[in-house]
């Protein structure tokens, strides 16, 4: 099983669409997929037309009191399936936190709060190929629990300076992991080439930098209509530029990975 | 993942009505939920579905060997890979198991050696043995796939229309089958569908096997073969009309295998037509006389069964040879196995060659007179003495009594004129009768256990089996004393014969030496163990097992 974390800082940098087509491109290459929709706002959730509430809240599945398989809910996909968001997410840190075992104070920097994501996720190894973890804007113990459950961080940036230095921020917060630190794999979305800023910050960007991907995700109005369909690009519309775009991000994905895209 | 399904079968027989049943299912759904096709269907949980249909051949021996064990053998076709899956009735989740396939033809019979080296295989060889499988009914299946959405416009279920339809020589279509499949997360869903189906006139929730309603259409039912003989008689039948009925059986289990025969199918339709046809020449023996024939059409008809079976004969010895041939193989000591291998090919040759012969036999216009004017000539005395022998009245108001009485006095006579020559001729046998003797006593042994077979039906089955199984030892023994010896005279002959036309290496005929010493011994033995397996069954407490049987009871 692999764990992708969708995560940047920054908020509307296009994670959740990134997390909904990558998660269907998975399945639909026979990867037995689940995507957890971690931010509470619960957009991934809506995506799926799957309601955003989970039987007991956030507090029953992070406590280990239901376990997470009985949150699971089936996509129209096959082979996806999704852990719906629910408002009670908004409280995550302090759930992650209250959940450390017997209750002792373990709050350094990747302590067992810190990993309480990987533990609930193990079990669903013999279930699933791939995991998408859909996570909210922030630097949090959520945050932090998503980057140590995960085997690869997909970043995806606007092409902005700011959105720049959060990547560096990001790869210097994972460099200090002691033990298994995730890839990270960054690309542009949003990318308007009309714009020179956004032509020259991935020019300058991409070459030097070897955690960014060379597939760039264009902003098509398709993918905006992702939300009035609420379905993945490449069923609303296959042939499009946009599904071309996450089926190639998709493949060097793989690719990275040194795993076939299908 | 794989999700919960519920079934429903449509019910009736007529096409047109099946259309309006799966109509008025949708319509029962369209009430809760948005029913909406959905654009490709989903395989099927197991299945090897091509996308558009799926194809399925069900296979059994000729004698139904996997039905009476309980279990199902089913090639399924897939563009990933083919496969046999054979599954158990019995709820014992051990007994399935799978073998991929690979150029395999469905519509061929096939040798359990088809099957070697995998599961399918291993768990079949014995049960098989040389019978082949032959494919029993085939279906082609469209499945046509419906989503159940809620409100969101969400799929909460789905509903797979089955349309499965025989294909083959009485192709037809087949009731559709409705399942109901979960999506995860969604059970109250589906169980909701499940209901809303439930009350859906003209659905019957159940799981019933695709296969049987296949086999039912074509008109086949499991264990509609059998080389028993079981004829439908009773007691007070008129004893000609229990004749003509057990000897009408005999010719369609003749009849049965002919074609199997002839197609070489598997050596077992041979060895079963020759029975019937042995079985015949016995009844015609021990009852021929009711059945109110002249003296020399009995005589032809006789002549002409006679004729069948020695037509028969050298392909069977030559079956028999090869059959055993793996275990002669194993059982040789000093020769090397590959020293038959000449042996083996020219029994091989010879067999092609007999075979050859005994077609143009069974093709014959002789072959076809015979059977088709018995057939005739049997029916019309059973359609005359059908009817109870008994409670009829003559005009005077006697009771009437037919020519040959009832089946119940045929068949104590003869039974126990038959057994009466077995007890005499075995009491007869010392240690240092000729061979013949006991070959005569095989006969007459043989003679005895088809009156007790064609008549069973009126004996108390717990006292038959008891007189049964004691003959039987005793047959098997005299069997296997005059089985080895004719085994022996033939290597011998085909010995002069490969010699005689250089085919034959010295370890050869080495070899085949060696088997016949190993035949030789079994032969000693079955002779040596004679005269405890007669006693058994003719003693005293034979005699009276058998005076019982014939009274109507136990000993």
């Amino acid at each position: 099983m692999r764990i992708y974390a969708i995560y940047n800082i920054k908020g509307g940098v296009g994670k959740t669409t990134t997390a909904v087509n990558l998660g269907y491109l998975a399945a639909e290459a026979g990867l037995r997929t689940v995507l957890w929709d971690l931010d509470p706002q619960g957009a991934a959730s809506f995506m799926f037309r799957i309601k955003p509430k989970v039987k007991g809240g956030g507090k029953a599945l992070i406590s280990g009191k239901r376990p997470l398989d009985d949150a699971i809910k089936g996509t129209d996909f096959d082979n996806l399936d999704l852990i719906p968001a629910d408002f009670t997410y908004r409280n995550m840190d302090l759930l992650l936190d209250d959940a450390k075992p017997g209750g002792r104070p373990d709050d350094a920097p990747g302590g067992k709060p810190a990993r309480r994501l990987s533990k609930l996720l193990a079990p669903l190894a013999d279930e699933y190929d791939a995991v998408f973890l859909d996570c909210p804007p922030s630097v949090s113990l959520v945050s932090e629990n998503v980057l140590h459950a995960a085997d690869t961080v997909v970043v995806p940036l606007i092409p902005t300076t700011l959105s720049v230095r959060t990547l560096e921020q990001l790869a210097a917060f994972v460099g200090e992991f002691k033990g298994f630190r995730p890839e990270i794999f960054a690309f542009f979305s949003m990318v308007d080439r009309r714009k020179k800023l956004h032509r020259e910050i991935i020019e300058q960007l991409a070459a030097p930098r070897g955690d960014v991907a060379r597939t760039i995700i264009p902003s098509l109005s398709v993918i905006e209509s992702m939300s009035v369909w609420r379905s993945p690009v490449a069923v609303i519309a296959p042939g499009n530029a946009a599904a071309k775009a996450y089926r190639a991000l998709w493949a060097e994905l793989r690719a990275r990975e040194g795993l076939a895209s299908s | 993942m794989a999700p919960a399904m519920a079934g429903f079968i449509v019910d009736g027989t007529d096409p047109q009505t099946w259309d309006d049943i799966v109509a008025a299912a949708l319509a029962a759904l369209g009430e809760e939920f948005t029913v909406t096709p959905e654009p490709a269907a989903p395989a099927r949980p197991g299945t090897a579905a091509d996308g558009l249909s799926q194809r399925a051949t069900w296979y059994d021996t000729f004698d139904w060997r996997l039905s009476k064990a309980g279990v199902t053998l089913e090639y399924v076709p897939g563009r990933g890979g083919s496969e046999l899956r054979l599954s158990s009735a019995k709820p014992d989740a051990d007994a399935d198991v799978t073998q991929p396939v690979a150029g395999w033809q469905p519509s061929r019979p096939h040798l359990i050696g088809d099957l070697e080296g995998g599961p399918v295989g291993a768990r079949l060889a014995s049960l098989v043995a040389m019978r082949a499988l032959i494919p029993v009914a085939a279906t082609v299946t469209a499945t046509a796939a419906y989503r159940l959405l809620n409100s969101d416009g969400k799929t909460v279920a789905r509903l797979l229309v089955d349309q499965p339809a025989v294909t083959g020589p009485q192709p037809g279509p087949l009731p559709p089958r409705l399942a109901v499949a979960e999506v995860r997360g969604y059970q109250a869903q589906a169980r909701r569908a499940v209901r809303l189906l439930t009350a859906v006139t003209g659905l019957s929730a159940g799981a019933r096997p695709l296969f049987a309603d296949a086999l039912r259409l074509t008109g086949r039912r499991p264990g509609d073969y059998s080389n028993k003989v079981d004829a439908e008689i009773s007691a007070d039948m008129p004893a000609a009309g229990a004749a003509a009925t057990i000897l009408l059986r005999l010719l369609d289990t003749i009849d049965a295998n002919g074609g199997g025969v002839l197609a070489d199918i598997d050596t077992e339709f041979l060895h079963d037509l020759r029975v019937s046809v042995r079985r015949t020449r016995s009844a015609l023996k021990l009852f021929g006389d009711v059945l109110a024939l002249t003296a020399e059409e009995l005589e032809c008809y006789a002549a002409g069964f006679k004729w069948v079976g020695d037509l028969t004969t050298p392909t069977r010895d030559l079956d028999v040879h090869l059959l055993d041939f793996p275990g002669t193989v194993r059982s040789l000591a000093a020769a090397r196995p590959d020293d038959l291998e000449p042996f083996r090919a020219y029994l091989e040759g010879r067999r092609r060659r007999e075979f050859r012969v005994l077609t143009r036999g069974l093709r014959s216009p002789r072959y076809a007179a015979l059977t088709q004017e018995w057939r005739a000539r049997l029916s019309k005395i059973q359609q005359e003495r059908a009817g109870s022998a008994t409670g009829r009245r003559n005009r005077a108001g006697h009771r009437y009594q037919p020519p040959g009485g009832s089946a119940r006095v045929l068949a104590a006579e003869r039974t126990r004129a038959a057994f009466v020559k077995v007890a005499k001729r075995g009491a007869a046998i010392t240690p240092d009768s000729p061979a013949q003797d006991l070959h005569d006593l095989r006969k007459r042994g043989k003679e005895l256990r088809y009156a007790l077979e064609f008549f069973a039906p009126l004996h108390e089955p717990g006292a038959y089996a008891n007189v049964v199984g004691d003959l039987k030892r005793l047959q098997d023994c005299l069997g296997e004393f005059q089985d080895t010896e004719v085994q022996i005279e033939e290597i011998r002959s085909i010995a002069a014969a490969m010699l005689a036309a250089h085919e034959a290496p010295a370890v050869t005929l080495l070899a085949m030496g060696e088997v016949t010493a190993g035949l030789a011994a079994r032969q000693r033995a079955a002779r040596a163990d004679f005269e405890r397996r007669f006693t058994a069954f003719a003693d005293v407490a034979g005699q009276r097992r058998m005076a019982a049987l014939l009274r109507g009871g136990t000993a």
